[in-house]
């Protein structure tokens, strides 16, 4: 298979311009002829559908929650990135630009990471003029405060709600269209099958989930915005839907998964405290503008933090990274928290964790303003782990966040099947081997408001009106197999919950496949992980029946599909045999203890193709050619 | 810890529901309220029983998908929290914790703690939106705005569409979550064209969804788990009231 990322020619900056040019557009008056299909609702999701439907198109939105408002979008806190370049600080798009594709480690590919930084300052303009309300100053301009991996201030806020925010303005706009009549909502639903009619993306099946009714919805093209795929860890900072189900099943009928091993630790999350834990929560790298990370110098010192005088604490990403100091970007702090807890300085109960301390920007700027600052975040610290941060600083360690990696998607965000479109997280393109805070609103909303409307519309003029019916033989067979597998699932009585058999995939991947790999692991891993499916497949317990709300059902078949993925992850991290971003494999490091890359051999992207259940997939690769940036180095000393 | 669970089950809406008793042990008082539901329902998953529904997605408390009355109070006993933020530690060993889904006529019941929520959405579609498509918005930092109304919409705004305050309002109103939105909007410069028929439809939607009338109580305030304030609903009535006269002297205009 021959991968064509349809870049279009030109210079770098000119690209995205041209492209639109060129682009086939859909008259007016034929949109409404054309239906599409849009799976999920969060700012990719929601922001397509209802762009889209502006256009004149008939959109089906389909999502899992009771209300579309409920995506995962919803709990980003820090901000989303702009290139507006309001506070004179030197900003422009090619900055944004750069230190994107340099915080994903030259993983990404150059023209989408362009464009992204072209049109972030669209994003901003219309989110303000959809009502969210992001930070002002007193002069009643907008506010922005840093983020890692960045040397100027392009970070727009809400508080630290700046997801929910976006994700509202979103899915109010998506309310407004579906008053209009142009969207149909289906909440409570999910896809379970992708249908391909010659060739062609045309359909999805779905599984009402109150009623258990399973069903197919044709179209002329369908568009995933499922989301990213981290919950396969099963600990992680996912809300409990998260899934890769309807990626996977695309997978599954030939679409490409591009850099599954490209997975994000955060490294400000509260720390795990026991076995019965459901999830790790977020802590806004927001907080690392005033909070200074630092543990013991000395291991044996078990005083509490306030005891220990400034001299015997070891500030070490101010040491280590001077330049960036505390806001180096989440790879290399998080790798530097695990580094210093390897060597035992780790603090709290099970020595994972570092402090982040705000007893000297308390001291600075009082109270008062930390409070304005992150006053729902402390309170979000003291709810779970019943400590005040205001008066002993807060444990913090990293945790699986966010999937760089996804299915494989051209320049236009079309998968390698043709009317399958991929946006926001559940595509690959824009975040390389590591992505920025504050930088996956921005390309959701990117690719929902002001990529996908071009892109889509050149698919649809060029293929025309061909939407087959539901009663077409490839729905049929679908939802057969649909069927077949959740009556399967239903029907092996075993031993184990869905949920057991989760943690365990989680508990290998994070072992061998997390914040450092290496190849005896990720051998082990692979091997384990086809044990573990095969074992599912023979002793899941799954209570109830198909043909009514069942969430056990739900989560068994949602891990049916992360034991596939589990295995790719390994294979994927197995093949790449350099470290790039957050993919660090132990044998390729610098003395310092830094990735160390290998452009000659592993720049490009690893585009997978499904072959079946345990056989081996087939990698295909889309090489990183430059025409701008010069794959360097990354320093943040 | 040990503790009892009293949980109301009901398969459908048309069968008959009940409470069932069940015992939970080893509980850590670390442990959030759900996950010690989830500690119960893998016991009932593997006696091959149905597990107690409840919905819940982010478990940190922004989604508003959780929901259910615990001992009575909507989210459970600890203010301004969700029911997924509220911790074991909240409860004493050997409790007796009644957990019931959100009782109200505009929220159905599902199947055991799981209600039907929609009405929420529906009201948003009625005129919870400025009408900006993609593509026509100006340049963001064109029309400044007060950082004082800035902070008050972001206060309104933090809503996170739930429904506690309907269940814990006598009269199952949304007073307050429709004021919410609507002071949100109405109080930009962006939501001002749109400001008086955005009132006269949410309310209008809100009342035809079968919620109450405000029962002036102010509970559902004390529940709010963002901390959205009933002065709000003073607004609404306010442009509620301003709309309706603005309305009335332009038909008899006509």
């Amino acid at each position: 298979m021959k991968l064509n990322a349809n870049i279009p020619s030109g210079p770098l900056v000119e690209k995205w311009t041209r492209h639109k040019h060129e682009v086939r557009l859909v008259s007016p008056a034929n949109k409404r002829k054309y239906d599409i299909i849009v799976v999920g609702t969060g700012l990719a999701g929601a922001s397509a559908a209802a762009s889209l439907a502006e256009l004149g198109y008939n959109v089906k939105s389909f999502c899992v929650q009771d209300s579309p408002r409920r995506a995962h979008s919803v709990a980003a806190q820090g901000g989303i990135n702009a290139a507006k370049n309001y506070r004179n600080d030197g900003d422009n798009v090619y900055r944004l630009f750069y230190d994107t594709l340099k915080g994903g480690d030259f993983r990404a590919r150059e023209a989408n990471v362009y464009r992204l930084a072209e049109v972030s300052v669209n994003v901003i303009d219309q989110a303000v003029a959809q009502g969210v309300p992001f930070a002002r100053e007193y002069s009643g301009y907008l506010a922005t405060r840093s983020f890692g991996g960045a040397q100027v201030s392009r970070t727009f806020y809400a508080r630290g709600q700046t997801g929910q925010q976006l994700l509202l303005g979103a899915y109010q706009a998506l309310s407004h269209q579906i008053s209009l009549g142009t969207v149909k909502m289906f909440p409570r639903q999910e896809m379970l099958e992708l249908i391909i009619v010659n060739g062609h993306a045309k359909g999805i099946v779905v599984r009402d989930l109150i009623s258990g009714k399973i069903s197919s919805v044709m179209a002329d093209a369908v568009v995933l915005a499922s989301g990213g795929y981290t919950n396969v860890f099963c600990l992680c900072t996912s809300g409990g839907a998260s899934n890769v189900t309807a990626a996977w099943r695309a997978h599954r009928k030939g679409a490409l998964f591009a850099n599954p091993c490209f997975t994000q630790i955060h490294p400000t999350c509260i720390p795990v405290s026991g076995d019965y834990q459901s999830k790790l929560t977020l802590m806004s790298e927001s907080l690392r503008n005033d909070g200074r990370v630092w543990v013991p110098k000395n291991a044996k010192d078990k005083r509490p933090p306030q005891d220990i005088p400034d001299g015997e604490r070891d500030y070490y990403l101010e040491r280590i990274y001077p330049t960036y100091g505390n806001l180096v970007p989440r790879d290399i702090a998080s790798r530097a928290a695990k580094r210093v807890c390897d060597e035992g300085r780790g603090v709290g109960v099970t020595g994972l964790g570092v402090y982040l301390d705000f007893r000297d920007a308390i001291a600075r700027f009082g109270e008062k303003v930390v409070k304005e600052r992150y006053g729902n975040l402390f309170e979000m610290y003291r709810e779970i782990t019943a400590e005040d941060a205001y008066k002993t600083p807060m444990r913090i360690y990293p945790a699986i966040h966010y999937a760089m990696g996804g299915l494989w998607v051209d320049y236009n965000l079309m998968s390698n099947l043709p009317g399958l479109f991929v946006v926001g997280e559940a595509n690959f393109a824009d975040h390389g081997a590591n992505r920025l805070g504050a930088s996956a609103l921005m390309q959701g909303l990117s690719d929902g408001y002001f990529i996908l409307p071009y892109t889509i519309g050149d698919y649809l003029a060029r293929n025309g009106v061909k939407r087959p019916s539901a009663d077409a033989a490839e729905a049929k067979q679908a939802e057969q197999e649909t069927a077949q597998r959740l009556n399967k699932l239903l029907s092996i009585h075993g031993k184990r919950t869905p949920v057991e058999f989760h943690k365990q995939l989680g508990k290998i991947l994070w072992e061998n496949c997390g914040m450092a790999r290496q190849e005896a692991g990720l051998k082990t891993a692979i091997q384990q992980i086809a044990a573990l499916r095969d074992e599912f497949w023979q002793n899941v317990i799954v209570p109830g029946s198909h043909q009514d709300l069942n969430m056990a059902l739900e989560r068994a078949g949602r891990v049916a599909d992360f034991l596939e993925l589990g295995e790719l992850i390994c294979l994927d991290a197995l093949t790449r045999a350099e470290s790039c971003g957050c993919h660090f494999r132990t044998e390729f490091q610098t003395p310092e203890g830094e990735c160390l890359r290998n452009d000659a051999d592993y720049a490009y992207v690893a585009a997978w193709e499904f072959g079946g259940v345990g056989k081996p997939s087939q990698l295909h690769k889309e090489p990183l050619v430059y025409e701008e940036a010069h794959m360097a180095q990354r320093s943040y000393k | 810890m040990k503790v009892t669970v009293r949980v109301w089950r009901q398969k459908n809406p048309q069968s008959l529901g009940g409470f069932v008793e069940y015992e939970v042990k080893d509980v850590s008082p670390a442990t959030s309220f759900l996950e010690m539901l989830d500690v119960l329902n893998e016991q009932l998953i593997k006696q091959s029983k149905e597990p107690v529904h409840f919905d819940s997605d982010c478990r940190e408390g922004i989604c508003g998908m959780c929901s259910c009355m615990i001992n009575g109070e909507a989210h459970g006993p600890e203010n301004k929290v969700t029911t997924c933020q509220t911790y074991m530690r909240s409860f004493k060993d050997g409790d007796v914790i009644t957990v019931e889904p959100f009782r109200a006529k505009a929220f159905p019941l599902v199947k055991d703690l799981v209600v039907d929520r929609s009405a929420f959405d529906r009201i948003i579609q009625a005129g919870g939106f400025i009408s900006v498509t993609a593509g026509s918005a100006p340049e963001a930092n064109t029309v400044p705005l007060s950082k004082y109304h800035s902070d008050l919409a972001m206060d309104a705004a933090a809503c996170i569409g739930c429904g506690a305050c309907v269940a814990a309002c006598k009269n199952a109103s949304a007073n307050l979550f429709v004021a919410a939105k609507v002071a949100h909007l109405n109080l930009l410069p962006q939501g001002a064209p749109e400001k008086d028929p955005r009132v006269l439809a949410m309310v209008e939607a809100m009342t035809k969804e079968g919620f109450g009338a405000c029962s002036v109580s102010g509970s559902c305030e004390a529940v709010c788990p963002k901390g959205i304030v009933t002065s709000f609903i003073s607004r609404m009535n306010h442009d509620f009231l301003t709309a309706a006269l603005k309305l009335r002297v332009h038909s008899a205009r006509v």
